[in-house]
């Protein structure tokens, strides 16, 4: 008998697509958004995205040493990690403060549940949702919220009162007035209106789409983010139905719900291409690991995450609500999927299931 | 554009059928000498019918069938048997296997070729020919073609579908024999039509094979029911479940068989197999491979004894590479990987797929849950879940899930970036299940 051949169960070959070629592809769709970063907010965001990225990678290193596991870090998930993370910082962030976010997104939120796939919350939002607790004040709300080259900070001009992000401003300074006009000065009424008649012009929404605006270090321009999802897309790593289904409950429900005139006000426009939705709706919700398998599943995740957002930004303690609207809905993400299972084949003709 | 008929799920893989489909099937020399295994088929094993030292001719019965669902098998080559004992199957396990040692005459067994007007035979008659001449299903299951053709009274047929789609990457004998063999091969749905007594015909091929269906489009025209249908390409637009689906818009229930529906799917070298029996008297002795793969020295479509070895059949067609790292029998998707190139050709071997080294290997990496998979299932389960529940041992939620479902495409580990063996699994998983649920029964 002639020597034995390699065995193996079939099928025999493969697609070619590996975790790590699927991760590289994030990290390129991220390259347009990450070169605006340095480019708005300077060498400081360099380092920012840097320390970041080089912490992750340090610490999964590190715990997968400890935890006597293979060593993973080749297949880019904590460079993804890290470099959404930076993602979430904003521009004067501290050094230390994007070393400590990368340690608590891959110890924390990633390898004590076992690693890559295992992991409940995106590691990254994790991340976020821990600083946003622990210091507030650099995360938001710091009076010298550093301003964009060759923008403004809100994008919106009203007199004497600085507020990082649009959605800040109308949130805390606009829509107190307009709810509630007499309380105010007509002076400062009037600014308010001022305000929203800004929300309405094209101006407004070139700086959005620019990046010419207040905002973490990825935030700032829709159009350098939409790039990259175009290629997430063509590449076929991301799902168009959580994009789609998220942002489109999004403008719906800021219609609805969010207009500082009361119901069927709001502008859904506003809401979608300021704050994280864009970076959120598709670098964040589609984690693969966090959103649901199914079709069916991944509909109600993406209505879930747009719901929430929105409540958040009108009712919430935050202007923003995307991180936590990813991150609540990432915990219900085991049962969504119990309960989206796909229909099997046949079962329909034996008459349900 | 024209919508093709399809089902949901499925993947793309490439086809790589260019090597191989513009060569013409070409006859192989005679073996020196053939094995056959007593199990070539789904059910009972065989009875053997000759002894070590007998003479036999082409045709002559080595083993009985011995229940309904089982069918003889016949000597490929004129000679002697030399021994009856264990070989190697291409399974990988030893079993009870004749040899045959040619003596090249290729003398027929007298009576056995007799030319036949199927128009003049009964339905049952033709039953018979087709149970005799030891004809199973060629798509890969190899289960007995009369049992199929023999509904019990209570199910009416009224679909026939010939399945020409050849989704499996790399093969070519399906195509081939559409283009050499229309006319025969339209004859053949012709006359299992008739014994199914169906009234709608399909003749079902893949969008990337437009020769093929103009072929069998010219020979069908004027066919009152026929319909010839243009399939997806889609892997696994060939599987039975699937293209009952895509063409009648019907789904087989779970646990069930096709026939519960109302349909009958055969694929190509099956139906020719029925002509041939029915017209000519031939039982099933010879099939048409591919070889091919990129250790393949000479590609093609050849028309081989069923018994020969892959070793002696390489040997007369142009050999193999000295870089060969895998051979598989069939095609790259469900095809079982060979332990060694001394283990014969069965009835249904459809191809030789030749993987040169470096062979892709899977990882078994974590899951990422990118639900891939559960796109890429034409069953619609959730392989990735299965996967690590089989994985885990947890049988009572394996089958909640439905795993004796399965149809075992490898579709889910063929999309799997994370490269689980995930299709390895499942199996498992569905085979445990199934055995306990038989222990049940007992």
């Amino acid at each position: 008998m002639s020597e034995f051949l390699k065995v193996s169960s079939s099928p025999h070959f493969y697609t070619g697509e590996s975790v790590p070629s699927i991760m590289k592809g994030v990290l390129i769709s991220l390259a347009p958004a990450t070169l605006g970063a340095v480019y708005f907010f300077g060498w400081h965001a360099a380092m920012l995205i840097v320390l970041s990225i080089g912490s992750a990678v340090a610490a999964e290193a590190l715990c997968q040493r400890l935890r006597k596991v293979p060593r993973s870090i080749d297949d880019y998930s904590a460079v993804v990690t890290g470099l959404l993370l930076a993602f979430n910082l904003p521009a004067n962030a501290p050094w230390w403060l994007a070393v400590l976010g990368g340690v608590f997104a891959i110890v924390v939120a990633k390898e004590v549940f076992g690693g890559i796939g295992f992991n409940v919350w995106n590691p990254a939002l994790a991340a976020r949702a821990f600083l946003l607790a622990s210091f507030p004040t650099i995360m938001i709300s710091s009076p010298d919220y550093p301003v964009p080259r060759g923008g403004t900070l809100s994008g919106l001009t009203l007199d004497g009162v600085t507020q990082a992000t649009p959605l800040q401003l109308i949130k805390n300074t606009v829509a107190p007035i307009l709810q509630n006009p007499s309380a105010f000065s007509p002076r400062e009424v009037q600014n308010a209106h001022a305000v929203l008649a800004q929300t309405g012009q094209w101006e407004f929404y070139r700086n959005l789409l620019l990046g010419n605006m207040g905002g973490v270090l990825g935030e700032t321009s829709a159009i350098l983010l939409l790039i990259g999802a175009v290629y997430l897309f063509v590449r076929k790593y991301i799902d168009w139905r959580v994009p789609l289904g998220y942002i489109g409950t999004v403008a719906l429900a800021a219609w609805v719900f969010a207009g500082p005139e009361g119901y069927f006000t709001g502008n859904p426009l506003l809401h979608v291409l300021s704050g994280g939705l864009i970076l959120g709706a598709f670098f964040m919700a589609t984690d693969m690991v966090t959103s649901p398998v199914t079709r069916k599943g991944k509909w109600v995740f993406a209505v879930g995450c747009g719901l929430l957002t929105v409540l958040i930004r009108v009712k919430g303690g935050y202007p923003e609500g995307v991180s936590y609207a990813i991150l609540l809905m990432n915990t219900a993400t085991p049962l969504i999927d119990a309960y989206t299972r796909p229909r099997v084949y046949g079962a329909e003709a034996a008459g349900g299931k | 554009m024209v919508k093709l008929a399809t089902f949901r799920g499925g993947v793309h893989p490439p086809e790589f059928k260019d090597a191989t489909k513009d060569k013409k099937i070409e006859p192989v020399a005679l073996p020196s000498k053939v094995v056959l295994p007593l199990q070539q088929h789904i059910g009972a094993p065989l009875e053997l019918a000759v002894a070590s030292g007998d003479a036999v001719k082409v045709g002559t019965l080595v083993a009985r069938a011995t229940g309904f669902v089982s069918i003889p098998l016949h000597s490929p080559v004129s000679g002697t048997v030399k021994s009856v004992g264990e070989a190697l199957h291409p399974s990988g396990v030893s079993m009870q296997a004749v040899v045959i040692e040619s003596d090249g005459q290729d003398e027929w067994e007298p009576g056995l070729l007799t030319r036949r007007d199927p128009e003049s035979l009964g339905v049952d008659e033709i039953k018979k020919i087709i149970r005799d001449a030891g004809i199973v299903g060629l798509g890969g299951a190899a289960f007995p073609t009369h049992v199929k053709l023999s509904p019990p009274a209570d199910r009416k047929i009224d679909v026939f579908i010939l399945n020409g789609a050849e989704c499996e990457p790399y093969l070519t004998t399906d195509y081939r024999q559409m283009l050499e063999r229309s006319a025969d091969l339209v004859a053949g749905v012709g006359i299992i039509a008739r014994v199914l007594g169906c009234a709608k015909v399909y003749l079902a091929v893949e969008s990337n094979k437009p020769e093929a269906l103009a072929a069998v489009a010219g020979q069908a025209k004027g066919r009152e029911g026929w319909q010839v249908v243009t399939l997806q390409t889609k892997y696994p637009q060939g599987g039975e479940k699937q293209l009952i689906e895509a063409i009648a818009g019907r789904q087989v229930p779970s646990g069930k068989l096709p026939m519960d529906v109302g349909c009958v799917v055969q694929n190509v070298s099956t139906v020719l197999s029925v002509f041939d029996a029915v017209t000519t008297g031939r039982p099933l002795i010879e099939k048409v491979v591919t070889v091919t793969g990129g250790a393949a020295l000479n590609p093609g479509n050849y028309s081989v004894r069923v018994g020969m070895l892959i070793s002696e059949l390489l040997e007369k067609t142009g050999g193999v590479a000295e870089n060969l790292g895998k051979a598989v029998m069939g095609g790259p998707m469900m095809g079982v990987a060979l332990p060694n190139l001394e283990v014969p050709v069965l009835k249904g071997t459809n191809g030789l797929l030749l993987i040169p080294e470096p062979v892709p290997e899977s990882l078994h990496r974590a899951c990422i849950r990118c639900g891939g998979c559960v796109d890429a299932c034409p069953i619609h389960l959730l392989p990735c879940d299965l996967a690590l529940l089989a994985e885990n041992e947890r049988w009572d939620r394996c089958r909640e899930l439905n795993v004796k479902d399965c149809i075992e495409c490898g579709s889910c580990s063929f999309t799997c970036p994370a490269g689980r063996n995930l299709v390895q699994l499942i199996r498992y998983g569905k085979f445990t299940v199934m055995s306990q649920d038989r222990a049940a029964k007992k």
